[in-house]
This record gives C-alpha cells, structure tokens and sequence, in this order.
C-alpha cells in the first residue's frame, strides 16, 4: 500500500487547463459554467463506433488519461445512450452498424447533440461510399459538429466537444425537473 | 518445404521473410494442410480471388507459418466450380475466414457452415462484392437478416445478448452467452459489424495510396499494417527502404506495441479494481504519445510508413529526447510492475481466471500474444527475422500460464523488450536516406508482407494490375485466430470475469472486420 501511495504523491497532479477554442478565451471553470447552466449537471457522453477503424477510439480513451481529465471538466463517459446529452460517432457508418446507430440515437432523449469524430466520421475518409460504408455520419444523422483529423487529438476531441456545448439552448431544465417547473439553474 | 509436398510446383514468393509459393489441385490443398499442420505449421490467412476475366477459375489462397518459412498456398478451383475443401477440420480458425470468402466471392467449402459472416443483409445474397463483375461502389437497400447462433438447452440455461454497441468506448461486435447462474456455458460471437469493404478498397485505390488504406484496418496497429503492405510493395518491385529507413519504422513499431501495453496494462488493472493502474499506466502512454508526435509527426504515426521508407525523419535533437524518456519509463514501468506483482487483490483476480491450456491453445491455433502466454514460442521477429530485426536480435518472451496473470506478464516482459530495442536502435541509427522511389509493380506479380505487430502476426498479400494499379489486396489481422480462442478460455468462468478476460486478449474488431 506504502508503495501506491508514494508513487502517487511522486507522480503528483498532472492535468492540464482545457484547450481554448478558436478566438475566444474558455477556462475549464468557465466551461463548468456552461455546463451547469445548460444542464444542471454533467454533460453526458455515449460514444458509438459506427465503423472506425479503432483509431479515433484510443484518443477518446486519452480524454480519460490524468492530462485532459476529462470529467475534472463536469464531463462525463455513459453507458447507455438513454443517460446521453451528446453521441460521440466515429467511423465511417458502416453498412453494418447502420441500423444500430440509429437506434442509439432513438434510444437518446431530446434535445441531443451529435459529433461526428474523424476524418471518416466527417466524409467517410479513405473508405468513402461503398457495398460497406454508408460514408460519413451525416449519412445516418443530423451532425451538430464535425472534428476533422486521423485520428482527431485529444485537443482537437475537446475543442469539438466544447463547441457542441455552445450549441446547447442554456437553460434547459434538468431531467429530474418536473415539466412545467423551474430549474434552479435557469439563467 | 514439407518433403510430402515436393510433388507440387513450387517458387520463392517475394516478400519480407523467407518465403514460398506452391500451386496445389483440390487434393493437394487438403494435403497441403494435413502436411502442415502435421510438421506443427500455423494457419496465417487465407483469402480468395476471381480470375475468371483470366483463366476463367476461381481462385483460394493460405499463408501458413512453418518451422522456417512462410508458405503460401494456392488452389485454382477447376473451370465452373464454385467450392473448395473445408480446412476448418485441420486448422479451426479456417471456419470464419472460409464464410468470409464464401460472402465476397461466393465459393464455399464444403460442408462448412452455411451462415453468413461478413454480410448481415446490407446487400443482396446474390451479390458478391469481390466478383470482377460487381459494382463496388454500389449501395444496395439494407435489410435486416435474423442470425441463427447456436443455442445450449437444459434445465436453468438462459442467454444473455450483448452489442453491438456495447457499454464503454470499444468497438461494436455481437457477444451470446449461454450460462448457468453466474458460470459460462458458452459463448458465441457474431462479428463484422465494422466491415468497411477494405480488400474491394484496395483496386480503387491503387499500388501508391494502398499503404494509407493498410494503416486504417486496425488504427492500433496501423504501423504494423503499413509496413506490411509496403513490405509486400517492396518484395514485388525489387526497391529496398533504406537502411535509415527500416531503422526509423522498427523504432515506430516497437513504439506502437509498447503503447498498446502500456494501455493495456492499466485497463486490465482498472478491470480488477484497480483504478491506481489506469491512471498511472494511462499517464505514461500519455507521454510516449507526446514524444511520438515529437519523433514522427504524429500521436499515432498512421502515415510514417510509406512505399520505399518513412515520410519524415527523426529530427535529430528528438534522438537523445527519445533515450531519456526511455530511462524513465522503464523506471516507471519497473516499478508499477513491482505494485502489481505484490498487489494481492489484484493478483486474486488475475490468477487462474481466462485460463487457455498450452494444448488447446495449440490445437486451436492461437497466434501472437495469446499464444505465446500459452506456451506457443512464436514470433515472427525472432523467427524469419527481416531487416532491421535480422540484426538487432530481439529476444523471444514466452509463458506457460495460459491465464489472465500469464497474459499480464507477458505484456511486462515484452514492454521492457521494446525498449531495449529501441534504445539498441537509437544507439546505432544508420545515417543517410529515409525513402527511394518505388517503380510501379507489374501486372500480375505478386507479394506478401508479414511483420510481427503488438497482437501478433499482421499480414498483407497483394497482386499488382496493370499501370500501378492493384488487381487484389488482402489484409489479415492475427485477431482472426484469437477470437475463436477467447470463446474457450471463458468457458466455466463468471459472467462478471467477462471484461477483464477479454481485454486480457484485446483483440481487433476493425481489423478481422475488413
């Protein structure tokens, strides 16, 4: 145990402030913010490899690594697509996946965000259209935003996902809100 | 060459490793087999082509590993026949590789099973998307298939369905469990959820741009593939990679296989409990990523490797930064190691858990990693070594375990391998070059690239066309042979033990999907 904990106060804190988006000026307490008052809560991630090759997959998992910390942000990774605000897609949509991808987003409640990751999430990438491949995920689904690169970096994953917060109406009431009531975290 | 078969027409094959040819007729492809798996020979890959337009046959090939070669053995079906000798009896991993085959060409062994693998109803029966004659690029109307999958009866047997989107951030595939309370009975998977049609890719795509495609079968591996497919390249033109060049694209591949490690040694101690693991193991992959991007360009190096070299060099102060980060994360790697070994809880969890038998594993024909924590001794780099490997003498890890702790093991052992083969790399970089030109392929040769990536053996068979063209590419990665083995090392194990023996094996989905 005496070892565990050693190696942990000699790693110490590791994590870096979130990447600022384009021409703007956006802290990781600034983004909470944003978060919560959308919200109320944490922003829910259901991820959905539509196809990919594996690739974008190990830079999603990198948001999770100590250095981009993801959920120090009030972001977080969920398991089913009914917990989910937002659906990360990779891949190009196979033709394979078709039918599964659209029923994780019918599965996703209202109002839901979705960000095609990739350079195949985008336009299909070097599979393009085929027997196989649908093409890129607006294919399938309405895309909110689109994060270009092979694979996308962790930086650019978070850029992506911060703009797709901007896009939520603030003030949406929390889930646990009955209908009709008023969410304490209503701007 | 097994002396049985001598009676067979037979050639050197161009590629990276020793290897050769053979033309066998129906019998000879049996016998061929029943030889090979005799003398202890592995099934690598095995694929199919139409050369109707040609000599108006079908075509079956399998690449076997053997003692000391590479063998590559090809069946022409005779004139308007349409199937071809099941090898599944020989070599088990032939199963799936042989309905694939029977989805994109249409030529079935016989008395293999009839199901489906790589088409779930995205296009018609009657389209075979291989054929010279189909439309490639044409999409058709999806429709939804049921898939029988083999059902366990008896008192208290219920099943549980998972996927294909399953519950973290994995890739999609298809998962039946048939258990007893809590105690695995059987499980079956359904794969190719992510089929993206990479062989037909190939012929569009050409000679010069089919490295881009290789390195995007399996992203985990994509060094592997690409150097595969450029290895094939090579063999086939006659252009040797500069020695600088080779240099850089082992130091990138032993990169990508501690990276992998390093990644999943922390998710296998996250699956145990351990979140300490994860974090810390999460960190240092973190930092060997940020020195690749320093090194090569690139958190992932996807287009390092290119047709006659690398397409950047190594910046020259990058060197002595790669050196020193190596001491410190084989300090860092030490002593995690250490954590885990005296980590009674998690060493609970690992032990006796996933257990495959060295003879099953044998039987089965398990390949790579897997086999090798189950006592198979082969490597592909120590075996039929090419250069750079040819000199640098990397050292062949192997363990009897056969359980998860095995696997753990063998991860820590191979790690810290790579990384005295990076250093012996860094210490004697040969100057010069990084790329030549490579000519344009004849039509009609053919190659066949084998590099011994993180999961194991990654292979890449091409025939060249006319004017650069590709006239067929094939792709095989090792997780083929490896995820029929998963289904037996679960067996009489918990449900709940499920994720951690899988991410034990850690097998591509994108990759065997195609």
């Amino acid at each position: 145990m005496l070892d565990v904990l050693l190696r942990i106060q000699r790693t110490g804190r590791v994590s870096e402030p979130l990447p600022a988006p384009e021409g703007e000026r956006r802290e990781r307490a600034d983004l909470q913010d944003r978060v919560r008052a959308a919200l109320g809560r944490a922003l829910c991630i259901r991820h959905v490899d539509a196809g990919s090759c594996n690739g974008c997959e190990l830079e999603i998992h990198a948001l999770s690594n100590p250095y981009y910390n993801l959920e120090g942000a009030g972001i977080r990774f969920v398991a089913s697509p009914r917990h989910a605000d937002l659906l990360l897609v990779t891949g190009p949509v196979s033709v394979n996946m078709e039918e599964a991808l659209r029923r994780t987003y019918d599965a996703t409640p209202d109002p839901k965000l979705v960000v095609a990751v990739g350079d195949c999430g985008a336009c299909g990438g070097i599979f393009g259209q085929s027997y196989a491949s649908c093409g890129g995920v607006s294919q399938v689904l309405p895309v909110d935003v689109t994060v270009p690169g092979c694979p996308p970096t962790p930086t650019a994953l978070l850029r992506g996902i911060l703009a797709a917060v901007r896009l939520l109406p603030s003030g949406v009431p929390p889930r646990s809100t009955p209908p009709g009531g008023t969410s304490p975290a209503h701007e | 060459m097994l002396a049985s078969l001598q009676s067979y027409p037979s050639s050197a094959f161009p590629s990276n490793v020793r290897a050769s040819g053979l033309s066998v007729d129906e019998r000879g492809w049996l016998r061929a087999a029943a030889a090979i798996r005799e003398g202890g020979g592995t099934l690598l890959a095995l694929w199919g082509s139409d050369d109707r337009d040609r000599d108006r046959r079908f075509r079956v090939h399998a690449a076997y590993l053997l003692a000391d070669e590479l063998l590559v053995v090809e069946h022409a079906l005779p004139e308007g026949e349409q199937s071809f000798p099941d090898l599944a009896s020989l070599f088990p991993c032939a199963a799936r590789l042989q309905r694939a085959v029977a989805d994109l060409l249409g030529i079935r062994a016989h008395g293999g099973d009839a199901r489906g693998w790589f088409r779930h109803g995205g296009w018609p029966e009657k389209v075979f998307p291989l054929r010279r004659d189909a439309e490639g690029e044409a999409r058709y109307p999806s429709t939804s298939a049921p898939y029988r999958y083999l059902s366990v009866a008896g008192d208290g047997v219920h099943e549980i369905a998972v996927g294909p989107v399953h519950a973290g951030t994995i890739e999609p595939g298809g998962f039946r469990f048939s258990v007893v309370g809590e105690k695995v009975l059987r499980l079956e998977e359904r794969l190719a959820y992510t089929h993206k049609g990479v062989d037909r890719r190939f012929e569009k795509l050409g000679q010069s741009a089919g490295h881009r495609l290789a390195a995007r079968v399996s992203g985990d591996s994509c060094v592997a593939f690409s150097w595969a497919y450029c290895a094939a390249l090579e063999a086939m033109t006659g252009a040797e990679a500069p020695a600088r060049a080779v240099a850089l694209r082992a130091l990138a591949l032993e990169r990508e296989r501690l990276a992998n490690h390093l990644g999943d040694l922390g998710a296998l101690g996250n699956d145990a409990g351990f979140a300490f693991g994860l974090a810390q193991f999460s960190r240092l992959k973190e930092e060997l990523l940020r020195f690749n991007d320093d090194a090569f360009g690139a958190r992932y190096p996807f287009d390092l490797v290119v047709p006659g070299g690398v397409a950047v060099d190594l910046p020259a102060a990058v060197g002595p930064a790669l050196a020193h980060e190596l001491e410190a994360l084989e300090l860092g790697v030490r002593e995690l190691r250490s954590i885990y070994d005296e980590h009674t809880g998690l060493q609970d969890r690992f032990r006796g858990a996933g257990w495959l038998d060295p003879g099953l594993a044998r039987t089965l024909g398990a390949v790579g990693l897997v086999g090798r924590a189950s006592g198979i001794g082969r490597d592909l780099r120590v075996d039929l070594p090419w250069a750079p490997y040819d000199r640098l003498g990397a050292r062949l890890w192997v363990r009897e375990g056969g359980d998860v702790a095995a696997r753990v093991q063998l991860r820590f052992d191979e790690a810290l391998e790579s990384m005295r083969l990076c250093r012996a790399l860094l210490d004697a970089l040969p100057p010069g070059p990084t790329r030549v030109p490579v000519p344009p392929a004849a039509a009609g040769h053919r190659g066949i690239g084998a590099i011994e990536g993180w999961r194991g053996p990654v292979l890449v068979a091409l025939e060249a066309g006319p004017e650069g063209s590709l006239r067929r590419g094939h792709a095989h990665d090792p997780s083929w042979q490896n995820w029929p083995v998963l289904e037996f090392a679960i067996l009489g194990n918990i449900v709940p033990d499920f994720p951690l023996i899988n991410k034990s094996f850690n097998l591509s989905y994108s990759g065997p999907d195609g």
